[in-house]
């Protein structure tokens, strides 16, 4: 029977890994020490038993600080990962993120380097309302100098961690709050899982659904639920920065059709860069316009229902992949590429 | 004491040629001129090793060239040459030379502090005796990474000296209207370690509490929050006029210039004949226009370079 492992054991164990393999390796953060609780979520919990408080650093709730404390340290040999608790806290570090360790190795014209993680959660779904549950990442995709990995399974949670942390360069590591405790198969000990290389999750011929994070779960099932009505390619993108789109086109290119899904809000989203760059080199080749969907254009709700209908729905996406499903025989010819 | 003249002859005449070979159009950029400051970063660096980190500000010049950065790779950069300290992509907000210890210059106000911590806190993780200096002004003392930092390195006992250079003025505005202590120095106690206010423009004074602090910092003691008076002589940037500064303030302060004064009670106190500091200076002179005449004739960057050193390896679009 295969092992299962959620993706907090799974951080964990790559914490844990790098830290045996490497002295260099360091953890700072809110609570990150056991005797603070390892990590509100545990994730952290058992290292400065097994390496020492110099390496496990428990802080003030200082996030510009930590973040620094994290960049100074790089400089000098060190491998830091730091946690800011919650990715809407990462707004209080921003100075430090983007103006010093995105930009410091080019600014120092490769004299200095930060190999950081910033490791943050975030997530709506979890009534955590407007400041607790944003996700961030296409800000600092933005941000030239920065790399942003969301992992979506607990196995590549661990490998993609390895390849953070062992990254030359910083790296925005976001897992998803909501999904932290979901099990998936456990991953192969000391395995990396390369950063800025996409995954095809499921082979397809009628439309190519690229998604990261969580969302990934849900649209495999989809794509099971509709085998047989709608043939779905699903790309994981494991990355947000480097975008993968080489592996995206490929993919696009064969199914001439793709629907871009993220619970970041639609509005200047990853989903724009990815379907704009699609239109550009494949526009010829599509059966129809690159959908996009995300979150509404508003804060993150409290109440349930409000909360729900604000994050993009497995319905939604059915809708849009239903839109692009190839006439087979027995079945009515559809419109393709329309789409609200 | 004759080393801490040598920093301060090159500090003061480079600030005063970039100053002119700016006015005459042969640079462009913005200047923040370190004028009047200059016994700060000399006195604290002749305590200082090649090893020891300083991270610096845009008003930072004389901080680089204090801790050993080569004047010709100065030059270089802020003509945004690829012979520059950072092959030009930096400028003169963001010089950076690890070989001498200048680890970063920020254009953020407050922002050196954060990341001084980081040096200090690697450092004492690899067990060696390397202290880190955080240059910043008065109005960075008012930044809340000032208050995280100051916590944090107390907390942490780190090897960090801050160095507040109070000039009296935040941007445009008085430090007394911006700034609700009347001795930043005392902030220093909110977080448990000393703090001494020191006339920075007094190299000797300067020299002995920078010594003290430093060898707390070596010694594992801890941070220490030093505030230096001083004044700048040509405003914020340069090009400001003086319309925000009570008529009359600047030419007081000009009475106290360190540079005139040092160099006095060093003859007069028979520390050096004036045949040798002219000697000094007039090398000082030489170098920098050497330097000068590097940088106009160095090569501008190729464009290809906005590709590199974004990330590790090349970008491409």
């Amino acid at each position: 029977m295969t092992e299962m492992m959620n993706m907090v054991k799974a951080v964990n164990l790559a914490l844990y890994d790098a830290m045996e393999a490497d002295d260099t390796v360091v953890v700072l953060g809110e609570d990150v020490a056991d005797k603070e609780g390892g990590g509100v979520c545990g994730i952290t919990a058992g290292l400065s038993a097994k390496f020492g408080a110099a390496r496990v650093k428990s802080t003030p709730i200082s996030e510009q600080a930590i973040v620094g404390a994290a960049i100074g340290a790089a400089m000098i040999g060190f491998k830091p990962v730091a946690e800011i608790m919650l990715m809407n806290f990462c707004t209080v570090a921003s100075d430090m993120i983007v103006n010093h360790a995105a930009k410091l190795r080019f600014m120092s014209g490769g004299q200095t380097s930060v190999p950081i993680v910033i490791r943050t959660m975030t997530g709506a779904g979890v009534s955590n309302g407007g400041q607790h549950s944003d996700y961030l990442e296409q800000w600092f995709a933005h941000t030239a100098g920065l790399k942003v990995v969301i992992p979506s399974t607990p196995a590549d949670a661990y490998g993609l961690m390895l390849s953070a942390i062992n990254d030359p360069d910083p790296v925005i590591f976001i897992e998803t709050l909501p999904a932290l405790f979901t099990p998936g198969p456990a991953p192969e000990r000391h395995k990396m899982i390369p950063i800025g290389k996409a995954n095809v999750v499921r082979t397809g011929r009628d439309v190519t659904v690229i998604a990261y994070g969580r969302i990934v779960q849900g649209i495999a099932g989809l794509a099971e639920k509709l085998k047989g009505e709608v043939d779905i390619e699903l790309i994981d993108l494991r990355s947000v920065s480097p975008l993968d789109l080489d592996t995206v086109l490929a993919s696009v290119a064969k199914t001439g059709a793709a629907v871009v899904v993220h619970e970041a809000v639609k509005a200047f989203g990853p989903g724009g860069e990815i379907s704009s760059a699609i239109h550009e080199r494949l526009f010829s080749k599509l059966r129809g316009p690159v959908i996009r969907i995300g979150a509404k254009f508003a804060p993150v709700p409290f109440s349930k229902p409000l909360e729900t209908a604000s994050l993009p729905s497995l319905d939604e996406v059915e809708k849009a992949v239903r839109s692009f499903a190839r006439a087979t025989p027995g079945m009515a010819p559809l419109t393709a590429g329309v789409s609200d | 004491m004759l080393d801490i003249f040598t920093k301060m002859s090159l500090l003061k005449q480079n600030d005063e040629r970039m100053r002119a070979v700016i006015k005459s159009g042969r640079l462009v950029m913005p200047y923040y001129s370190v004028r009047g400051q200059e016994a700060i970063p000399s006195a604290i660096s002749a305590l200082l090793k090649p090893t020891d980190f300083i991270c610096t500000i845009y008003r930072g010049t004389h901080d680089s060239l204090a801790k050993g950065c080569p004047v010709d790779k100065l030059w270089a950069e802020l003509a945004g040459r690829v012979t520059g300290t950072c092959k030009g992509k930096g400028g003169p907000m963001h010089i950076t030379h690890p070989e001498s210890g200048v680890m970063i210059t920020t254009g953020i106000v407050g922002s050196t502090m954060p990341i001084a911590n980081g040096l200090a806190w690697g450092s004492k993780m690899k067990g060696n005796d390397a202290v880190t200096i955080a240059y910043f002004g008065d109005g960075a003392s008012n930044i809340g990474a000032f208050h995280e930092s100051l916590n944090l390195a107390s907390l942490w006992k780190l090897p960090v000296i801050f160095v507040c250079v109070n000039n009296g003025y935040a941007e445009h505005t008085k430090t007394e209207n911006c700034t609700a202590i009347d001795e930043i120095a005392r902030r220093a106690d909110s977080y448990s370690m000393p703090g001494v206010r020191v006339n920075g423009n007094d190299p000797l004074e300067l020299y002995a509490v920078a010594q003290e602090a430093i060898e707390r910092a070596r010694t594992g003691g801890g941070p220490t929050l030093i505030e230096a008076m001083t004044f700048r002589f040509f405003g914020h940037v340069f090009g400001d006029d003086d319309k925000y500064m009570d008529p009359g303030e600047k030419a007081e302060h000009e009475k106290n210039d360190p540079y005139p004064k040092y160099r006095n009670w060093l003859l007069d106190n028979g520390h050096a004949v004036e045949g040798e500091l002219v000697a000094i200076e007039a090398a000082h002179a030489k170098e920098i226009e050497a330097a000068l005449k590097f940088a106009l004739d160095s090569p501008f960057p190729e464009t290809s370079e906005i590709r590199h050193d974004v990330y590790a390896y090349e970008v491409i679009e």
